[in-house]
């Protein structure tokens, strides 16, 4: 049996209370006093142990991480004595992108590494902007190429970095007649690359890289962050390079296996040393995600360059536009605009910014990337509470700009991004499709709202009248 | 227009079934301080309930403020606020509702489940239990403004809400519902016993079905078999040919809306040594049902199966369980070829015991495009007149049976509506530990004590007494007799983003409150 890409999770509990849901309110002035039926004895997840644990340390008992909302403390005292409320730290966390229960979940994917999963059907609205105006399918019954839960470590979630030759030549004797390009590939179709706008110390990247070397993929670095401490995971790292500056790391240079020139006026004479320099280091162009991406898919292709990163904004909309559009509009016009010039298949799509859940990743290689860049999320898996005192220069709650313990943040990155990867599994699994490879562009495995909605809402309504969220 | 109508349909008898906890949740919240000297004038005035008094006891008990119908009161002369000598009483809006419901599933609409569960009859609360804050589906769909000449002043018991489920002509039983709904499945080890027992009491009163989940068939089921669907599902737990044989009606579940393409999945914690036993396995084990079933890769291998099934019991009706994929017509058409006499339709935002979340939100259609999608599609092949076409998956309440019956359903599969009126809070920790702490999703074998079967069947005749109740009153406003007369009337259904303004804002909104998951 082939060996089979497997990514080795293990708890690794916060370093501080997280954030909990709800506090639950006693008016102990009503209180019974010495009740031998009191509901804190009884609750079935021991939370109330837990406060009671808390109050000794001397820490604010409002963290009721484990609080499971049974509500039988509240209806089951014997003088009601108990109501409920939101942890106002709650109802403050997170921005209107980077939703309070989407941390939570990270947070819990961080800790256990394991996919969410809960009970009693899906609480959300009905569709949502972005991401959340499609579905993914799944294949029912007559689909031989499926092979459900049992065949999901055959389910491959690897890509290419790597450029690929849109045919092979060969000479008059029947000997190949062109160079094939060194194949650079990475197990999940997601790197790694920490936020510019959160703390960064060289611990949490340290965290962060050995964590990229573990789940076999790649972290996006610049120059000079790769410090001596990062060396030994430089297989690991893809160098953003700016100018002529790569002359100076030559040392560098020779052990990374890509490296991304940023967007500027002298990128095509960097491409150009570099392919002097070193011709098979696979290339990727990083620009920010603008309205005319297309355009600049294509020139960037026909210039050679393996891979294009498009920067997106944190909440995964385009950059420098008053109009900007959302991740998965603008994947799908770069996609096409590459399938129509009979591009697509010798250039990596990689897109960055607002990929905050594994559903994104699945989503937008349906949409036509070859794979995302993770983020924000880093920093979340290491509890970051994106409360955004570091742009201030205040202390972090969390204390992410102190040294990280090492083996503990890698092994929350490793965790969440392996609740990604199962995750990817699943999906992939209910749509019968074996190859992240083949999920790319395939958009006939996805259902749109609008398009749900004009094939058999629009038949039965007539035409629609109220412009939608989506 | 007064008709008179007969025979009248026997419906069940409903009776009060209290909250088992202490202190129920509602909407309001009443408070009775010092100063109150228990005059007892409040529990003479209220007709609601809500100021218990015992003749024999002369102190003030705590009001059951559950039942106060809040504000509205203030225009009666019984308004137990401005009538109290001593002005002892507070009311106010229950600040825990904050905490409760969510988008598909709103505190209100859960407080009105609970008060239809106990009391049989529709809130008398101001409570919006029709309506989610989903903003879309269901959420956004209206029955049109009715002609009030169409009105058809008919009792509720000469109204037929009833459906059948065999329209295939081919000799087996026709097998007849008083309701358009029948229980979801739901596995000994998913939920506990008193529960699976209590729903088929209860379908046996009400005369429809329930089914056993894919878990096996409890001998406590037995004497409500007549009532009982027995499941197939992919791990083929506890089916055997004598509980093939018990069955009126066999359902192959190929997937759940829920989680579909991803197969069942019983947490190890819950496979307790009689679940085990049940399912033939080994406690404290996980359980999967791998998706899919690895014989049908085509509609004539699924044949086979519903051949298999039909030769060993003759009379038996054969149910085809799926989900909501993009060819779910062609599926639905399929199993109509293959045989079989139901097509149930689950689809994405349906209740499950256990799912991964990227599963519930993320694969596969939601019901309210998969029902007209599939009507439709089977019409153009000229076989909607013999098949019995099923929803499931967010048909939380009694209007939207209505709707997907409009919307061109014969009739629909409760789940967590009946979960919901056996107290089900949907705090969504159904599947892990000790399962269910309300003792609902449990097979521990403390937890499971918690409801009776008696209680557990009475609160659910009383919530279908009270959606019966919703439908007879809806049917009347079209001039409609029967509930099969409106399958498939999309005419009677508008959608609030396909109506000009002026129109829209002469339907009820969309609710949209701050909901925070």
């Amino acid at each position: 049996m082939p060996k089979k890409y497997h990514v080795a999770v293990k708890t690794a509990p916060p370093r501080f209370p997280a954030i909990g849901k709800y506090t639950t309110v006693e008016f102990k002035e009503d209180c019974a006093g010495s009740c031998r039926a009191c509901v804190k004895k009884k609750c079935v997840y021991g939370v109330f142990k837990e406060t009671h644990e808390y109050a000794l340390r001397r820490i604010d008992p409002e963290y009721l991480y484990i609080c499971q909302s049974c509500f039988r403390c509240v209806q089951e005292c014997t003088k009601g004595i108990f109501s409920r409320v939101i942890n106002p730290a709650y109802k403050n966390l997170g921005t209107a992108y980077w939703r309070r229960d989407i941390l939570h979940r990270l947070w819990y994917q961080a800790h256990y590494g394991k996919i969410p999963v809960s009970g009693a059907g899906y609480r959300g609205p009905f569709t949502g902007k972005g991401f959340d105006a499609m579905w993914t399918d799944m294949s029912e019954i007559v689909r031989p190429t499926r092979d459900g839960i049992h065949g999901r470590e055959y389910i491959n979630t690897s890509i290419e970095l790597s450029r690929r030759l849109p045919f092979l030549t060969f000479a008059p004797d029947g000997g190949p007649d062109c160079r094939v390009p060194a194949i650079l590939e990475i197990s999940i179709p997601v790197l790694l690359q920490w936020p510019e706008h959160l703390v960064k110390t060289e611990s949490a990247l340290l965290c962060a890289a050995g964590a990229a070397a573990r789940l076999g993929t790649l972290m996006l670095l610049d120059p000079e962050d790769v410090t001596e401490a990062l060396l030994p995971y430089a297989g690991s790292i893809v160098c953003r390079i700016k100018g002529d500056a790569f002359q100076e790391s030559a040392p560098l240079m020779e052990k990374i296996p890509m490296v991304e020139v940023a967007d500027g006026p002298d990128r095509t004479h960097i491409l150009a040393q570099l392919k002097k320099v070193r011709p098979n280091l696979p290339v990727a162009a990083g620009l920010p995600l603008t309205p005319d991406a297309p355009e600049q898919a294509v020139a960037l292709t026909e210039a050679g360059v393996d891979a294009i990163h498009f920067y997106a904004t944190q909440d995964g909309h385009e950059k420098n536009t008053p109009s900007p559009r959302f991740l998965k509009d603008s994947i799908r016009s770069v996609h096409l605009e590459l399938v129509a010039r009979g591009l697509r298949q010798r250039v990596n799509l990689l897109f960055s910014g607002g990929i905050a859940m594994a559903e994104h990743m699945a989503k937008a290689i349906i949409c036509g990337a070859d794979g995302v860049v993770a983020d924000t999320v880093l920093p979340v898996a290491l509890e970051c509470r994106l409360c955004f005192r570091c742009r201030e220069g205040l202390s972090c709650p969390v204390a992410l700009d102190r040294p990280v313990n090492r083996q503990w943040g890698r092994q929350r990155i490793v965790n969440l991004l392996g609740a990604w990867h199962n995750q990817l599994i699943e999906v992939m699994g209910a749509m019968g499709i074996r190859e992240a490879r083949r999920l790319r562009g395939e958009i006939g495995r996805s259902m749109q709202f609008e398009d749900l909605e004009q094939e058999i809402f629009a038949p039965i309504f007539g035409g629609k009248k109220a412009v939608e969220s989506a | 227009m007064k008709i008179q109508e007969s025979p009248k349909a026997a419906l069940p008898q409903t009776a009060e079934t209290p909250s088992r906890f202490r202190n129920p949740i509602g909407k309001y919240v009443l408070v009775r301080n010092a100063r109150c000297v228990g005059c007892g004038l409040c529990a003479t005035l209220c007709p609601y309930g809500v100021h218990p008094r015992y003749d024999v006891y002369s102190r003030a008990l705590k009001p059951k403020s559950h039942r106060c119908i809040g504000f509205a009161c203030r225009q009666n002369d019984f308004y137990c606020i401005d009538r109290c000598p001593e002005k002892a009483l507070t009311l106010r809006q229950n600040p825990i509702l904050e905490t409760l419901g969510d988008f598909r599933w709103p505190a209100e609409m859960l407080i009105g489940h609970w008060e239809m569960a106990e009391t049989g009859r529709l809130p008398v609360v101001d409570l919006e239990t029709d309506l989610g804050c989903s903003g879309g589906g269901f959420d956004k769909i209206r029955f049109r403004h009715p002609d009030p000449d169409q009105y058809l002043d008919v009792p509720d018991e000469a109204v037929d809400t009833g459906i059948d489920l065999n329209k295939r002509g081919d000799g087996r039983p026709k097998k007849r519902l008083s309701l358009p709904c029948y229980g979801g499945g739901m596995s000994f080890g998913s939920t506990a016993l008193s529960v699976m027992v209590g729903r088929a009491r209860a379908a046996r009163r009400l005369n429809t079905l329930t089914c056993t989940g894919e878990g096996g068939y409890p001998p406590e089921l037995m004497p409500y078999a007549d009532h009982v669907i027995t499941q197939i599902a992919t791990g083929l737990f506890g089916v055997r040919e004598e509980t093939i044989l018990l069955a009126p009606v066999v359902e192959f579940k190929y997937a759940q809306g829920a989680k579909p393409g991803l197969g069942g999945h019983l947490l190890g914690d819950k496979v307790t040594p009689e679940v085990a036993a049940m399912r033939e396995t080994v406690p404290g084990n996980a359980l999967f049902s791998p998706f899919p079933f690895h014989s049908v890769y085509s509609v004539e291998d699924h044949k086979k199966h519903v051949d298999w099934v039909k030769e060993i019991n003759p009379d038996v009706l054969v149910s085809v369980k799926v989900s909501t994929p993009t060819d779910v017509d062609m599926v639905a058409v399929g199993s109509y070829y293959a045989g079989a006499h139901i097509i149930h339709l689950d689809g994405s935002y349906g209740g499950t015991g256990a799912a991964p979340d990227i599963a519930k939100k993320n694969i596969a259609m939601p019901i309210e495009y998969a029902i007209p999608k599939v009507h439709r599609f089977m019409i153009e092949e000229g076989v909607r007149d013999e098949i019995c076409l099923i929803a499931s998956g967010g048909i939380r309440n009694a209007m939207d049976v209505a709707k997907a019956i409009a919307l061109g359903a014969d009739g629909v599969v409760i789940g967590t509506a009946e979960l919901v009126a056996l107290e089900c809070v949907r705090c969504g920790n159904c599947e892990s530990g000790r399962g269910c702490a309300r003792g609902i999703a449990t097979t521990d074998t403390e937890l499971g004590c918690m409801i009776s079967t008696q209680w557990a069947e009475q609160r659910l005749v009383n919530m279908y007494a009270a959606w019966r109740k919703t439908w007879c009153a809806l049917l009347r406003q079209y001039g409609l007799r029967s509930l099969n007369e409106l399958t498939g009337r999309t005419d009677l259904l508008v959608h609030l983003d396909y109506l000009e303004p002026s129109e829209r804002a002469t339907y009820r909104p969309a609710p949209e409150e701050a909901i925070i998951l």
